[in-house]
């Protein structure tokens, strides 16, 4: 054994590895992403490491690698799941045989994601066992325990650990290389009473897993990571994850501790642990972000025994009902519970007015000029932008003001033709980049021609997927494997499905780009403007741009039409930001005066 | 007892880096570290914090109110933002130079960083206060990429990273970054006089 400083995910991805991990697949999304690279850069060529097209294609080949007795990962984030549910469910019926771990990440808050759902919900939802970490060192620990489990009762199981427990470091204690666990899969062995699903398969399976999961929860009552931590009082709290590190936390200098339940597997519920720590308390506290599942299963279990301990917690509106807990939260939950006086802050009142900090596309980001393009060429008229998920989702902001929906991955492409079956006068767009293309807006664009829509889907393609760390996808034909494959032509993709007017342009020739949308979005039927232009974080950047203050009268058009953080006002003056410019010269061609100089 | 040292600044500053090379001088001491990191949309122009604690007894990453030692500000407004988290009498190293958010220059509604550090300056919660000329600095160091290092010298200089000195951040530095950047990175670390 040795210590390295690991992000959590990294824990993650190297405890796979010691645990004989055969294939690896997923999509990238944060805060999953690193695990998926993490295995990819540590491997010596023995896994099979891959981003998949989308997280339904993910799941459907780590199955097919278990079911031939390979030990598998699928890494997502917790929407991802959503995309994968459908072979998920029915997985679950048939079952694995070599060990297979689904790593959804949860994200409270949201800090990066549309929603706030909770895997282990989805875990009881679909009865697949669920496994769920307090730290980075416990999470690489644990990952090995959750592959074993799976081949134990052949079942793929649940991994969720959520953003603090993914991005957070620490010196995290690694099996050395010897020491690793390998796994040789023997190969798929045809079985069609096993491996096919039918009605009479799920009826006899269904009982089967109903029967394992009761037999689960004995087995996890007595499982290491779930515990009952004995404290001085008859107050309780009950946690997990990341709110069980913020709760030793705060009650490690107190003389008068409560217990703490820490609970590592939601699902099955270690139920006569459960017992035994609600017996112990009065009053117990459920501190959990997300959903309420361990509140409801100990208000369960209090039902189920006859017991009459106090249970609080989201559902008595003691816990906040969304949102991630922080240090603060943990201390103040606690601290009321226990009759624990607060620190009062020591901050002045006087303090200055801070400025807001949203998110924005950076400087140089081709897609700023993609949306310009579009809002300059489609000025007064009747439209709708629907947005998609990616960096561009930013394109809302003002001054683009350039997504007016966004709800899920590929989506826009059929909302905006929605918009357009109730008001036929509205011109429709969808914005969509180039890797959630693939991912899952070709079903969209066929949908579009099949059904004779009228719309124009622009896609921004940026040779990536920029939003969670530049990953590769089919347009870019590089592998996580290190293989350079054919590229997938997206011209070629939106014309084979009958894509009549396909248009591809640089952004950043503004004029060019402005009339080619005029021109395109007036045509009837489908149609797609390809904006190419790399991603700014993907190359060295030009010389920056300057201001030439003799020609400069101070109008401000391009702050104002624009908004890109590398121009700033210094002294009453618009000044370039020269360690964000990267000379893309969009603020250039907007200047009425020429005083923007490359 | 464990150090307790909060980073902050805008997305794409360099805070990550700083952190984890002091995490890299910790761990090469023997100590434990562990840290948590703002990674993702946030990181595009919004305000990002590292949480870094040294120490046995850090049992999570995050740091709560009043608890850190030192602050390390890459741009003045957020070092204000963060002061919450700030224990009494506890250290800040912070850049003078603003850097605008989109926000700021569409309304009009620029505010100096000068208004920040005047406000620090009178604040009677910090026990040690280092301002660093940052524009200065990367001009004299030649890369506004060293803007990191800089800060991170100033507070190894000082003294402030509890029992990790000057010459243990040298020295993770050099193992950290590429051979051609070692000097330029030296030079940056060695920029502050304190």
């Amino acid at each position: 054994m040795h210590k390295e400083f690991m992000m959590g995910n990294e824990a993650i991805a190297m405890g796979a590895v010691a645990a004989g991990v055969n294939l690896v697949a997923g999509y990238p999304g944060t805060p999953s992403t690193e695990v998926l690279e993490t295995v990819a850069k540590a491997n010596d060529g023995s896994i099979y490491v891959e981003w998949s097209v989308n997280e339904k294609a993910a799941m459907e080949l780590a199955a097919g690698a278990a079911y031939s007795g390979a030990r598998t990962l699928v890494t997502m984030k917790q929407v991802g799941l959503n995309v994968a549910s459908d072979p998920l469910m029915s997985l679950e019926y048939v079952g694995v045989k070599g060990g297979m771990v689904i790593l959804v990440a949860d994200d409270p808050g949201p800090i990066s994601s549309q929603t706030e759902q909770d895997t282990r919900t989805f875990a009881m939802f679909s009865k697949v066992p669920c496994f769920d970490p307090t730290s980075a060192q416990e999470a690489y620990e644990m990952i090995g325990e959750a592959f074993d489990y799976s081949e134990k009762y052949n079942t793929p199981v649940f991994f969720r650990p959520t953003t603090r427990v993914c991005h957070a470091y620490a010196s995290v204690e690694v099996k050395d290389e010897r020491d690793y666990y390998y796994n040789r899969p023997e190969g798929f062995v045809k079985d069609s009473s096993r491996w096919v699903i039918f009605p009479k398969l799920s009826n006899k399976n269904h009982a089967l897993i109903e029967k394992r999961n009761r037999e689960l929860q004995e087995v996890f009552s007595s499982y290491s990571r779930n515990a009952f931590i004995k404290g001085s009082c008859r107050k309780g709290i009950a946690a997990n994850g990341i709110s069980f590190a913020h709760t030793l936390e705060t009650i490690k200098d107190k003389e008068e501790k409560p217990s703490v339940l820490k609970i590592a597997t939601p699902f099955p519920f270690p139920e006569a642990l459960a017992v035994e720590f609600l017996k112990a308390n009065d009053e117990v506290l459920c501190i959990e972000e997300l959903d309420p599942v361990i509140e409801r299963e100990l208000i369960f279990v209090c039902g189920k025994y006859g017991l009459n301990t106090k249970i609080r917690g989201k559902l008595t509106d003691d816990i906040a009902l969304s949102g991630e807990n922080s240090r603060d939260d943990v201390t103040g939950y606690i601290s009321k519970l226990m009759g624990w006086e607060m620190k009062a802050s020591e901050i002045s009142s006087d303090a200055p007015e801070l400025p807001v900090r949203p998110p924005v596309l950076c400087a140089g980001c081709p897609h700023r000029a993609s949306f310009y393009a579009v809002k300059k060429a489609m000025k007064g008229r009747d439209t709708i932008f629907a947005g998609d998920i990616g960096c561009y989702t930013l394109g809302n902001a003002m001054p683009l003001d350039m997504v007016d929906t966004c709800l899920c991955m590929g989506a826009g492409v059929n909302i905006a033709q929605g918009v357009g079956r109730i008001r036929p006068d509205t011109k429709t767009f969808s914005f969509v980049g180039d890797s959630t293309f693939f991912a899952s807006a070709i079903t969209g664009v066929v949908n579009a021609v099949y059904n004779g829509a009228d719309t124009t889907i622009v896609i921004l393609d940026n040779s990536t997927t920029a939003m969670t760390g530049h990953q590769p996808h089919p347009g870019t034909g590089k592998t996580m494997m290190g293989e350079i494959n054919s590229r997938i032509d997206i011209e070629a993709v939106l014309r084979g499905v009958g894509v009549q007017t396909v248009e591809r342009i640089n952004p950043l020739e503004l004029d060019n780009a402005v009339e080619c949308v005029k021109k395109t979005a007036d045509k009837p039927g489908v149609k797609a403007i390809i904006f190419e232009s790399p991603c700014a974080m993907l190359f060295k950047p030009k010389k920056a741009a300057a201001v030439n203050h003799d020609k400069c009268i101070d109008c401000r058009k391009c702050i104002k039409e624009i908004g890109c953080p590398g121009l700033v006002i210094q002294d009453s003056k618009v000044v370039v930001d020269s360690s964000l410019c990267n000379g893309c010269g969009l603020c250039s061609k907007i200047c009425p005066v020429a005083a923007i100089e490359l | 007892m464990s150090t307790n040292i909060v980073l902050c600044g805008v997305g794409g500053q360099g805070t990550v880096l700083a952190s984890k090379l002091v995490a890299a001088a910790a761990m090469n001491k023997g100590f434990e570290v562990k840290s948590a990191e703002t990674i993702g949309m946030a990181q595009k122009g919004g305000s990002v914090m590292s949480h870094l604690r040294i120490g046995d007894d850090a049992l999570t990453p995050m740091i709560g109110s009043g608890e850190a030692d030192l602050i390390i500000g890459f741009e003045p407004s957020e070092t204000v933002r963060m002061l919450p988290y700030l224990k009494k009498g506890g250290a800040v190293i912070t850049s003078d130079r603003a850097v605008m958010p989109v926000t700021a220059a569409l309304k009009g509604s620029s505010y100096k960083g000068s208004d920040m550090t005047d406000y620090l300056k009178n604040s009677n919660l910090i026990g040690r206060l280092v301002i660093v000329d940052t524009e200065e600095a990367v001009k004299a160091v030649g890369s506004p990429k060293a803007m990191n290092m800089v800060l991170l010298g100033a507070a190894s200089r000082a003294g402030l990273l509890g029992q990790i000195t000057h010459e243990d951040i040298i020295e993770a530095m050099k193992r950290k970054v590429k051979p051609q950047f070692v000097q330029m990175n030296t030079e940056a670390l060695e920029y502050a006089k304190i």
